[in-house]
């Protein structure tokens, strides 16, 4: 399944298993319905579906936020059921979706050191983890500003850049690139290819379909609850999945969809059509 | 000419730089204009302005003239503004408006601010949840529908408004693709059968290749290309200035870059599946 190649000892351990879980908000949507997922440790994860299918949902309970009604969630090996939130956190980041659920702090340097510093940094191991966080999202200089001076698209950046600031071996955003223009965009790219070539394990929940083919080794398709298809992003998008794609109203990337029509195979990539143009002549 | 901006600078209170310097824009009745930009190249403000909530509500200095469905914003009160203009900010969770039970509830909290009656409020509210694909949701609590629900709610309780004027700040940044292609198909039927004047601001340049028929670009506060959609959204330089091509732009270029001629009818296709 897995297109990230298994190097050294580490990748072959399980980072996160969830086996049969169920989950049902008090209001008696059942958000999560079985969901069985293995992400080996330095994977790269994408996980797409319809808005309510159980995404945000899902990467919840990765870091007990919130807790499933039946089925083991296991991070590093371990149940993360009686575990504390803030213990879970030392090993899973979790940057949210709307930014202003996550920010509460007056100053963008407090955001970030928050986490750290909860964690037991203090002093220039703090104010390194912070400077090296801020800089991975290109907000250097905005240590001192409010968080609500800058916007959205940079409040989203700041999220981002307080999870980084944990360094933690599981690192999951829900829908990195929203709001972020050509460069914000490009920039949340880089940030996962860092995390990726740090060797550590990369979830993120995404829309942007192209994002998804370009960026990670491996996808994940979310419909009611359940994951309907999982493989490489060749695999999810190639025109044998189409069906399955559209059951869930979800659409491959224009560069898949124009080689299946020039009967170039499964082109997931703008990079893999061109090559495959390329090689035809 | 439903949405007039004649040499509009904006400066927000207690800032010393114009956030908008020196904006000229016209959206005509039954017309869509895409506005796209890099962060911070002023769009979310021309939201503010074209909508009159800046400075009207929020304060800060304007200079220049906007008038929307006749009315110059600066002059008008706050309910002949609301009831000519809609506004859908950028994030659900700040448009929601927290006191009703339900998104039926909520999508008609505007209409029955209108003193519509009752057949009509509910004609709109389920007109409005209908074009949106979301009848589903309408018994639901709008606290806790996911990020792209709540969008969805929150442009259905301003189309059931049936304002001359919309003005939209990111309308899909958190919808999936089918819910994107459904935004896109009821602005457009807005625009066409109810005559408004739509202003959007999106990052999906592919949505707006589609629905806008002009496009105009910022930066720094400035429109720096405007013009048909499909030309400025071919602009050699819209890179440089913050913005993803479409698709089908993005993989004809690519083609041109390493030397691949499309067939003639491999073209037609791209431009079919691409618009």
């Amino acid at each position: 399944m897995s297109a990230v190649p298994e190097t050294g000892a580490r990748a072959s351990r399980p980072a996160v298993v969830l086996d049969d879980v169920v989950f049902t908000y008090p209001s008696g949507v059942r958000a999560l319905d079985g969901v069985d997922l293995e992400v080996t440790a330095g994977e790269t994860l994408g996980i797409i579906g319809q808005n309510g299918s159980g995404k945000s949902t899902l990467v919840r309970h990765l870091n007990g936020l919130l807790r499933p009604a039946s089925g083991r969630v296991l991070v590093h090996g371990e149940d993360v059921a009686g575990r504390h939130v803030a213990e879970i956190s030392r090993q899973v980041g979790l940057a949210f979706q709307d930014p202003d659920r996550q920010i509460f702090a007056g100053r963008v340097r407090d955001e970030v050191a928050f986490g750290p510093r909860n964690l037991g940094a203090r002093g220039i191991e703090l104010e390194a983890a912070v400077a090296e966080a801020l800089g991975a999202v290109g907000l250097n200089g905005t240590a001192d500003l409010n968080p609500y001076d800058l916007g959205y698209s940079r409040r989203k950046l700041l999220a981002i850049a307080s999870v980084l600031a944990l360094r933690t071996p599981i690192v999951i955003l829900d829908e990195p690139t929203t709001g972020q223009d050509l460069h914000g965009a490009t920039r949340v790219r880089e940030i996962v290819r860092g995390l990726v070539a740090e060797g550590r394990t990369v979830l993120a929940i995404s829309h942007d379909m192209r994002f998804v083919a370009e960026t990670f080794g491996r996808v994940v398709v979310m419909r009611e609850g359940r994951i309907i298809l999982d493989g490489t992003p060749a695999e999810v998008f190639s025109e044998a999945s189409w069906p399955i794609l559209a059951s869930s109203y979800l659409e491959p990337p224009l560069a898949a969809r124009f080689g299946a029509q020039l009967a170039l195979g499964s082109t997931p990539t703008e990079a893999a059509l061109v090559e495959a143009l390329s090689a035809r002549g | 000419m439903t949405l007039v901006l004649e040499g509009v600078r904006y400066r927000y209170a207690g800032a010393r730089a114009s956030a908008l310097d020196g904006v000229d824009l016209v959206v005509e009745a039954g017309r869509v204009t895409g506005v796209v930009g890099a962060n911070d190249a002023g769009k979310s403000t021309l939201c503010l302005v074209a909508a009159g909530l800046a400075p009207g509500v929020i304060g800060g200095h304007l200079a220049g003239r906007v008038v929307v469905a006749g009315v110059e914003t600066t002059q008008a009160r706050p309910h002949e503004l609301a009831q000519r203009c809609g506004i859908l900010f950028q994030n659900p969770a700040t448009q929601l408006s927290g006191t009703a039970a339900t998104a039926w509830e909520e999508v008609a909290f505007g209409p029955r601010n209108l003193a519509l009656p009752l057949d009509e409020v509910v004609e709109r509210v389920e007109g409005a949840l209908a074009a949106l694909g979301i009848s589903g949701l309408a018994d639901r609590d709008p606290g806790r529908l996911s990020g792209g629900e709540a969008q969805l709610v929150a442009l259905a309780s301003i189309l059931a408004l049936r304002p001359a004027c919309l003005v939209l700040d990111e309308p899909t940044s958190q919808l999936d693709p089918h819910g994107t292609r459904l935004v896109g198909e009821a602005l457009g039927r807005v625009a066409r059968e109810l005559g408004a004047a739509i202003l959007v601001v999106e990052h999906k340049t592919a949505i707006l290749a589609r629905l806008a028929n002009e496009v105009v670009v910022l930066a720094a506060g400035r429109v720096v290309r405007a013009g048909p959609a499909a030309e400025v959204l071919d602009d050699a330089q819209l890179e440089g200035l913050g913005v993803e091509p479409p698709p089908s732009v993005r993989i004809r270029r690519a083609l041109r870059v390493a030397g691949v001629a499309l067939p003639a009818a491999a073209e037609d296709v791209l431009t079919g599946i691409g618009a």
